[in-house]
C-alpha cells in the first residue's frame, strides 16, 4: 500500500513542476500591463515605471521566474495587488469556502443520484427510470449560474424563503472561530447554534443549485452500470439460487457496480471545485474560482499562479485518493497494481 | 439500509432549511437598526490611500477613517440634494488658518485623539504630508496638483501650529489640502512599524490603522466585506448618527438590487442605469443621481493619424454621433447631454458644457467631401470591456451611424486590465472613454485632457501650442484674465473637437427612503458621518 501511495506520488512530481512553469508562463503572455492598471488614474510615465519596479516586472522573465522560484519553495506565493494580501493567506481562508460548498453540494447529489440510478435500474422502464431520465436531462442541461439565479429570484426576491445571497453569512452575524474554516464544522464544534444555522441556510440554495448539476452525470453512471452487472451471469446465478432481492441488488449487484460512479464522482468533484466561479459570484461566495476571475480581469499574476497551483495539487491528491478508493472497493484493481 | 435513511434526513434538512424562519435575537433587531449596510461590487485593496495601486473603494475607508485639516462646505443641488460645496473649506483637524501670499499657517485642535488615544499634533501632520510627497505615484501626483512637492514646505511651528510655505502661487493648493490624499496618520505608531527598507511603514498600514476619524474598521475580510465603528471620542467634527457600517461586496448587479429591493441592503451605487432609471418610480427606494463634476463620456480622434488629423473630418464625425439615442438606449436618461448647445461657443466658466454639434447626416456627408473622403475611409473604434454595459451598446450605435457617412469603423474590445496599457501607447484611432477631474475647474480638466504635456488622459494626442498657453494662463491667474482664457480654449476645444463630448455621467445612488443626509463627494465615495437612518 505504502509502495503504491510512493509510486503514485512519484508520478505527480512532473505535472506539478509543469504547471509551475506553463502558469508563470501564460500569466506573463496575457495582455495587459499590471503595471499600468495599477499605477492608478492619474499616472504619469514614471510613476508607472516606479510601480514596475516595485512590483519587479522590470527584470528579465528568467530572473523573474527564479524569485518566482525561490519564493515558492518557502512557501509564498507572492501578494495580490487587487486586494492587497499574501495568496497564501488568501487561498487559505477562500478554499475552505469553495471546499464546504462543493462538498456540501456533492453530499447532497450522490445521497439522491445513487438510489436514483440504482431504483431506475431495478425498476427498468416504470415510472422511476422515467423519473431519473427527466432528472438527469433537466439537470445537465440547466446550467448551473441559471438554477442559482433562478432560486436566488424564486425563494429570496418573490418567496422570502432563503436569505439573502449575500455569502457565506448573514451581515449581522460574525464568523465563528476559525478551526477548519469550513462555517458549518467550525459553528458546530464551538457550539454556536445560532451560526449553523445562518451558515446552513446561507449555503442551502448554491449547494442545491450545484447539486441539480452534478446529478446528472452521477445518476446516469449507476443506472448504466448496474444494468450491465444486473444482466450478468452471477447475478442471474445469484437470483436462481432464491437469495433476496436486496441481498442480490445491495451486496452482489451494486458494490459490482460503484467503480465507475467513483470515477465519474472524483471528476465531479474536480470539475465542481474549479467550476463554480459562476455560483459563487451568483451568490457571493467568497471562494477560490470567483478570487481566480477576479485576479485574472485585473492581470494581478500571484493569485492566479496560486490558483493554478492550488487546483493542480488538490487534482493530483485527489486522483491518488481515488486509486487507493478503486482498491478497497474491489480486490481485483489491488492485485493488479 | 443506511443510503434510505440518509437520502430521508437529507431531504427532510432541505425542507427545514428552506422554511426556518430568521432567528432574529432581539439584540440584533436592535443592530440592525443602528447599523447602515452598503452593498457594492469592487473591494478596498489596502487601508493606506497612500499605498501602490489603493483603489476607489480604498479611498472610502480612507475617507472614512481618517481626519485631514480641512473639509468642503455644503450647498443645495439644484435637485435640493445636499452637495459638497467646492468654493467653501471648513474646519476639520484644523480649526483656523491665516492665508498669507506665501504660506498658510493652520491651528489644530487641542483635544483631537487618534484611535489609540495619542493627541493628534503638528509633527503628525508633518510626517504625513512628508509621506505624501515623497513616496511616490498617485499620491505624489496629486500634492502636486497643488504645488506642494517637497517636505520642507511643511513646518511644524508648535505641537498645534502647522505652516505650509509655497513654492508658487497655485490656487489649487488650498483645495488640494482637503481632497482624500493628505490625511493625517500617527506618526509615532507608523514609526514603530517602519523598517529600514520601509521607513514610510507603507506594508504595514496596508493592512493596519494609524488614524484618528469619524470611523474605525472593526474587520476587514479583503474582498468580502469591511466593518466599521463609529469612534464615540471623535472630536473633528458632529459625532456621526449611524453607529456601525458594513460595506459588503455583492459581485452579480442583479442581486445587489434584489437586496435593495428587498429592503436587506439599505444603500448601493453600483447598478446599471437600466436599474436606477426603473427604481426612481419605486415607492419603497430614494434614488439620487447628481451629475458628476467636471467628467464627461467622449469619443477620441488620434489627431496624430490619418485620417483624423484633418479637422473637418473630425467635425463630420462630431456631427454623425446618434447622439439622442445614445441617451434614450444606453444611459435611460441617466446622463446630460452635452450636445446640441445655440452654438458651439464658450456659455460660462463652467465645465463641461454643451458644445454646438447634433446629429446631422447631410451636413457631415458635406464635411467629408470637403476633406476629400466623399467614399469615407476604414477605422477602428476602441473601447474598455471594464465598463462594457455602456460602452458596448454605445459604440455600436455610433458604428452604424458612422457607416451612413461611408466610415466603416471596426470595433475593438480591449481586456480592462489592458485598457490602461493601450492609453497610454496612443495609437488607437478612435476610442470611447470617459474622465472626471476631482477639482472642478474648467483648467484642471483641459490640463489633463487637453494639453501639449500629453498626460495619459490626452487620449486623442492633441498638442497645440496656442491651447497651452491659455491653459497655462488660467492656472495661474483670477478676474477677467482668467475668464478671457478660459473662453479661448473651450472655443479653440469645440472648434478643433479632438474629442467629442457625448453626455455627462450621473452618480446614481439608490438607497431605503429611511436613510437621509445623503451627500455627493467630488470623489465620488460614500461618506458615512452625514448620513442617518430611521
Amino acid at each position: 500500500m505504502l509502495k503504491l501511495l510512493l509510486s503514485r506520488l512519484a508520478t505527480a512530481i512532473p505535472s506539478i513542476v509543469g504547471v509551475v512553469v506553463v502558469t508563470f508562463m501564460l500569466t506573463r503572455l496575457l495582455p495587459g500591463d499590471p503595471a499600468a492598471y495599477f499605477a492608478g488614474l492619474a499616472a504619469s510615465p514614471q510613476a508607472i515605471a516606479e510601480v514596475r519596479t516595485k512590483l519587479g516586472l522590470d527584470k528579465s522573465l528568467p530572473a523573474q521566474f527564479v524569485g518566482y522560484i525561490v519564493d515558492l519553495a518557502h512557501g509564498n506565493l507572492g501578494n495580490s495587488l487587487s486586494t492587497g494580501q499574501p495568496v497564501v493567506a488568501e487561498i487559505a481562508t477562500r478554499l475552505p469556502a469553495s471546499a464546504e460548498l462543493t462538498l456540501f453540494a456533492l453530499i447532497l447529489a450522490v445521497g439522491i443520484a445513487i438510489p436514483l440510478g440504482v431504483l431506475a435500474a431495478v425498476k427498468q422502464g416504470t415510472w422511476i427510470d422515467h423519473l431519473c431520465r427527466i432528472v438527469t436531462t433537466a439537470g445537465v442541461s440547466l446550467p448551473v449560474f441559471f438554477t442559482g439565479l433562478l432560486f436566488a429570484y424564486v425563494f429570496y426576491y418573490l418567496l422570502q424563503w432563503a436569505p439573502a445571497p449575500s455569502g457565506r453569512l448573514d451581515v449581522f452575524l460574525s464568523p465563528p472561530t476559525h478551526i477548519t474554516g469550513f462555517y458549518l464544522i467550525d459553528s458546530a464544534l464551538t457550539g454556536n447554534m445560532e451560526v449553523f444555522w445562518g451558515a446552513l441556510r446561507q449555503l442551502a440554495l448554491p449547494a442545491i443549485s450545484m447539486a441539480i448539476f452534478s446529478l446528472a452525470p452521477l445518476a446516469r453512471m449507476t443506472r448504466g452500470s448496474m444494468l450491465s452487472v444486473l444482466g450478468s451471469d452471477f447475478i442471474r446465478t445469484a437470483r436462481a439460487s432464491g437469495l433476496a432481492p436486496g441481498t442480490v441488488v445491495f451486496t452482489y449487484a451494486f458494490r459490482n457496480a460503484v467503480l465507475p460512479v467513483i470515477t465519474v464522482l472524483g471528476m465531479v468533484f474536480s470539475f465542481l471545485l474549479g467550476a463554480n466561479v459562476l455560483v459563487e459570484t451568483v451568490f457571493a461566495w467568497p471562494g477560490i474560482g470567483l478570487y481566480a476571475v477576479n485576479a485574472l480581469i485585473t492581470s494581478d499574476y500571484a493569485p492566479v499562479q496560486g490558483f493554478v497551483l492550488t487546483m493542480a495539487v488538490l487534482y493530483v491528491a485527489l486522483n491518488l485518493a481515488i486509486d487507493l478508493l478503486y482498491g478497497l472497493v474491489d480486490p481485483r484493481v489491488r492485485l493488479d497494481s | 439500509m443506511r443510503r434510505r435513511s440518509f437520502i430521508k434526513t437529507t431531504s427532510a434538512a432541505g425542507v427545514v432549511v428552506a422554511a426556518a424562519p430568521a432567528i432574529w435575537s432581539e439584540a440584533k433587531a436592535q443592530a440592525r437598526n443602528e447599523t447602515l449596510l452598503i452593498v457594492g461590487e469592487s473591494p478596498p485593496n489596502s487601508m493606506d490611500i497612500h499605498g501602490v495601486g489603493a483603489n476607489r473603494p480604498a479611498y472610502e475607508v480612507s475617507w472614512n477613517t481618517h481626519d485631514r485639516l480641512m473639509t468642503y462646505g455644503v450647498k443645495k443641488d439644484a435637485n435640493g440634494n445636499d452637495h459638497y460645496d467646492y468654493t467653501k473649506l471648513e474646519p476639520e483637524l484644523a480649526t483656523e488658518w491665516d492665508l498669507k501670499p506665501n504660506s498658510v499657517t493652520f491651528k489644530l485642535r487641542r483635544d483631537a485623539k487618534f484611535h489609540d488615544g495619542t493627541p493628534i499634533t503638528a509633527k503628525d501632520v508633518k510626517w504625513s504630508f512628508d509621506r505624501a510627497v515623497t513616496v511616490g505615484g498617485f499620491p505624489t501626483f496629486q500634492m502636486a496638483a497643488g504645488s506642494l512637492e517637497k517636505p520642507d514646505q511643511f513646518v511644524v511651528v508648535d505641537d498645534n501650529t502647522f505652516r505650509v510655505d509655497f513654492i508658487r502661487s497655485d490656487k489649487l493648493t488650498m483645495p488640494d489640502i482637503g481632497v482624500p490624499v493628505p490625511v493625517i496618520m500617527n506618526s509615532e505608531l507608523c514609526k514603530k512599524n517602519a523598517t529600514a527598507t520601509d521607513p514610510w511603514a507603507m506594508e504595514w498600514c496596508k493592512n493596519n490603522h494609524a488614524s484618528g476619524g469619524a470611523y474605525k474598521v472593526e474587520r476587514w475580510q479583503p474582498g468580502q466585506e469591511v466593518v466599521y465603528a463609529r469612534n464615540d471620542d471623535w472630536k473633528n467634527g458632529p459625532l456621526p448618527k449611524i453607529k456601525r457600517v458594513v460595506m459588503r461586496i455583492i459581485p452579480s448587479a442583479g442581486n445587489r438590487r434584489a437586496l435593495l429591493e428587498r429592503g436587506d441592503a439599505d444603500l448601493s451605487f453600483d447598478l446599471p442605469s437600466k436599474d436606477f432609471s426603473e427604481l426612481k418610480s419605486s415607492p419603497k427606494l430614494t434614488v439620487i443621481g447628481t451629475p458628476i463634476e467636471n467628467a464627461m463620456m467622449y469619443l477620441g480622434m488620434n489627431v496624430n493619424q490619418k485620417p483624423f488629423d484633418n479637422v473637418k473630418v473630425r467635425q463630420a464625425v462630431a456631427y454623425a454621433v446618434p447622439y439622442q439615442q445614445i441617451m434614450d438606449s444606453v444611459m435611460f436618461g441617466q446622463a446630460i447631454p452635452l450636445f446640441g448647445g445655440a452654438d458651439n461657443k464658450f456659455k460660462g466658466v463652467y465645465w463641461p458644457q454643451k458644445d454646438g454639434y447634433k446629429t446631422d447626416i447631410a451636413k457631415a456627408k458635406a464635411l467629408m467631401a470637403e476633406a476629400g473622403y466623399p467614399q469615407g475611409f476604414e477605422t477602428t473604434l476602441s473601447f474598455d470591456l471594464g465598463l462594457a454595459s455602456t460602452n458596448e451598446p454605445l459604440t455600436v450605435l455610433v458604428q452604424e451611424s458612422l457607416a451612413q457617412i461611408g466610415i466603416k469603423t471596426t470595433i475593438n474590445k480591449i481586456p480592462g486590465a489592458n485598457w490602461r496599457g493601450e492609453l497610454l501607447k496612443k495609437n488607437m484611432p478612435m476610442i470611447t472613454n470617459a474622465f472626471g477631474g476631482w477639482l472642478n475647474y474648467p483648467e484642471y480638466f483641459f490640463f489633463w485632457c487637453y494639453h501639449g504635456q500629453n498626460a495619459v488622459f490626452n487620449t486623442m494626442g492633441y498638442k497645440n501650442p496656442a491651447m497651452d498657453a491659455l491653459i497655462d494662463k488660467a492656472r495661474f491667474t483670477t478676474g477677467p484674465e482668467y475668464e478671457a482664457a478660459v473662453k479661448g480654449f473651450i472655443d479653440m476645444a469645440f472648434e478643433e473637437v479632438p474629442r467629442v463630448p457625448i453626455y455627462q455621467p450621473l452618480l446614481n445612488v439608490a438607497m431605503q427612503k429611511n436613510v437621509t443626509g445623503y451627500r455627493y463627494w467630488f470623489h465620488r465615495q460614500l461618506d458615512y458621518r452625514q448620513l442617518a437612518k430611521g
